[in-house]
């Protein structure tokens, strides 16, 4: 079977000359790189930073890299209990986090699985070196990506605020709202010209007392004698120990406080 | 090529005298002369080098070299240093005599066409009674030299370049001939300067308007451009080289200064053959048909700046010759070895035999 094409208006010789003359004479659209920076998109994909603080080196970045080439290192440190009472814990302190980007392939999947807002897309992408070792970029590095990246986009127009970024709005309009109030009350017994008032004091007082935990042993064997187990009776004791010194050492300012 | 040289002897009594032979003293003459063409034959290849490179490249959407001297300038320059920086590696195997005058042989081929061909009323180094014989002559050597560097690399793709190099002279050749023949007839002379000025005395009848032989033989222009794109290995022919099929033809094992040469021979050879163009088909340095160069008195006697002008038309011509060189390379692929062979034999030369019986056939009846 023999294909017969239409016969062109203009031979194809002249026609492909023509191609290439009409490309000569409109402009190039290259981009003169090294003197003329590339406008990137602003979500580009350019290096991986890490927000050091976010990290609780859970290891899942790590271990999801489908090249291995993110390295962590970490240790247990104590931490003393957030609330009186509470038992000492135990969190992973970040010694050591590297990205080969000699080995990384911008997956991306390191960022995707990061479940603490850790790692994030910076758009630099300026950071070729003479030699190889270089390209493992470690935390402090990594650290330095992230005031490159860039905020995130807003949010849609009528799209419902995220729960934790509402929260933290709340909480801070209410502290301005305090802290606006107060300063007019401030403002107002300044004009009275009364000096500012002992109840307030005496509150500020009651937090700034700390006491050192310790078991009270006379509610500990109370408790065990109960039928409690050791280590409930042991969190209520410290707790019952806590509370009694705190009274005895609001009673004693307040002596103090009466005496002067 | 002896009897030639020996015919250029015996013939160059009668030529026209060229402007720089200023002093009377022989040696002094060939001196200035060899200067001013060697000069011209270092210039000339690196502006249309630099070209070649700015055209091909906006042809592709490109902008080429850019950070060489303003706009990429000195390219060429740079070019020509790194090359000369560059180790000369001869392979154990290759004939390292033939190897290492190959680059010559082919340089040499383009330069001496350059002694006579006429940029202006009287700038040219030799006019001679057989000078179009003369350049078809030494242009043929520099496929000698392509041979010679694809005998002697060594290499079996160089081998196979240096044969379709000779293959394609064979091939063309021929039409190169005998359209120039045909533009010798009409003229009635072989001096490159005496085709100028028959271009410049044959009136049409009844009119002062002069015709340039590109409008009677037009056939004839195409088939000595479509040659002389052979005769140089410029693509669409380029088979020697063919860098898809033999790495790199007879060019493979050329590195350094070697291979420069050979790039300068080609560029150098495109300057050469545009001259050539120019000079049988372009009316020289006539501006247009009919129109004189201004500080002239008719074509060969010329005040300094008529001079001047009548070089920068012909270098203009020859530039936008190149130019089309430049153009047919960025737009057509290069074509097969069979197909090249079938366009000579079945297409080039009988055209070219049917314009030199027409071209034959019409002087003797007007």
């Amino acid at each position: 079977m023999k294909l017969s094409a239409p016969k062109p208006k203009v031979p194809g010789l002249l026609k492909g000359l023509g191609v290439t003359l009409k490309t000569m004479l409109t402009p190039a659209v290259t981009r003169q790189y090294p003197h003329v920076k590339p406008d990137l998109a602003p979500r580009t994909r350019g290096v991986i930073a890490l927000m050091e603080e976010n990290c609780t080196v859970c290891m899942l970045c790590a271990r999801e890299c489908p090249d291995w080439c993110i390295y962590i290192e970490s240790h247990k440190e104590r931490v003393p209990p957030a609330t009186e009472g509470g038992r000492e814990r135990t969190r992973n302190q970040l010694d050591r986090f590297a990205i080969d980007f000699a080995l990384c392939m911008y997956c991306g999947i390191c960022i995707e699985v990061c479940p603490f807002d850790a790692l994030f897309w910076s758009p630099e992408f300026e950071y070729s070196t003479y030699t190889i070792g270089e390209l493992i970029h470690e935390k402090e590095r990594l650290r330095e990506w992230m005031d490159t990246v860039p905020p995130p986009p807003p949010l849609e127009e009528g799209a419902e605020q995220p729960p934790e970024l509402g929260a933290a709005l709340e909480r801070a309009n209410k502290e301005r709202q305090a802290a606006l109030a107060a300063q007019r009350q401030a403002t107002e017994q300044a004009a009275r010209g009364g000096p500012a008032g002992p109840a307030r004091g005496a509150v500020r007082e009651d937090e700034e007392i700390e006491v050192e935990a310790e078991v009270d042993q006379d509610v500990y064997q109370a408790l065990l004698a109960e039928g409690k187990s050791e280590r409930v009776a042991r969190a209520r004791a410290k707790a019952a120990y806590v509370r009694k010194e705190k009274a005895r050492i609001r009673a004693e300012r307040a002596a103090a406080g009466g005496g002067a | 090529m002896i009897q030639v040289v020996s015919l250029v002897g015996q013939a160059s009594a009668a030529a026209l005298p060229s402007i720089l032979d200023v002093s009377g003293n022989l040696w002094l003459d060939v001196a200035l002369k060899v200067v001013a063409i060697v000069a011209l034959f270092l210039v000339a290849p690196l502006a249309i080098g630099y070209m070649e490179h700015k055209v091909m490249a906006h042809q592709q959407a490109r902008f080429g070299p850019m950070d060489v001297g303003p706009h990429g300038t000195l390219q060429l320059v740079a070019d020509g240093v790194k090359f000369m920086q560059k180790e000369g590696i001869v392979p154990r195997a290759a004939d390292r005599w033939v190897f290492g005058m190959a680059p010559a042989v082919s340089l040499v081929a383009v330069l001496v066409v350059f002694l006579v061909i006429p940029f202006a009323p009287g700038l040219w180094a030799q006019d001679l009674d057989l000078g179009l014989f003369y350049v078809l002559a030494a242009s043929s050597v520099g496929v000698l030299g392509v041979l010679m560097a694809g005998w002697a690399s060594a290499n079996k793709f160089s081998l196979i370049g240096g044969v379709r190099a000779a293959a394609q002279l064979i091939a063309y050749e021929l039409p190169m001939v005998l359209a120039a023949a045909a533009v010798a007839v009409q003229a009635g002379t072989l001096s490159l300067a005496g085709i100028v000025e028959a271009q410049a005395t044959s009136l049409i009848p009844g009119t002062s308007i002069n015709v340039w032989y590109v409008f009677p033989q037009f056939i004839g222009f195409a088939l000595f451009y479509v040659a002389a794109l052979a005769e140089l290995s410029r693509p669409p022919f380029d088979m020697p080289i063919a860098d898809s099929e033999l790495v790199f033809g007879f060019l493979t094992e050329y590195t350094g200064i070697r291979f420069g040469l050979f790039l300068l021979a080609e560029y150098a050879g495109m300057v050469a053959f545009s001259a050539i163009l120019t000079v049988l088909y372009l009316g020289g340095w006539q501006i247009l048909p009919g129109l004189a160069v201004p500080g002239c008195d008719g074509l060969f006697d010329c005040r300094w700046w008529g001079t001047l002008l009548a070089f920068g038309v012909t270098a203009g011509k020859i530039a936008a010759l190149t130019f089309t060189m430049i153009w047919v390379r960025a737009t057509y692929p290069r074509l097969r070895e069979d197909q090249l062979q079938r366009l000579s034999w079945l297409a080039l030369i009988p055209l070219s035999l049917l314009n030199i019986a027409v071209v034959a056939a019409a002087k003797v009846v007007l």
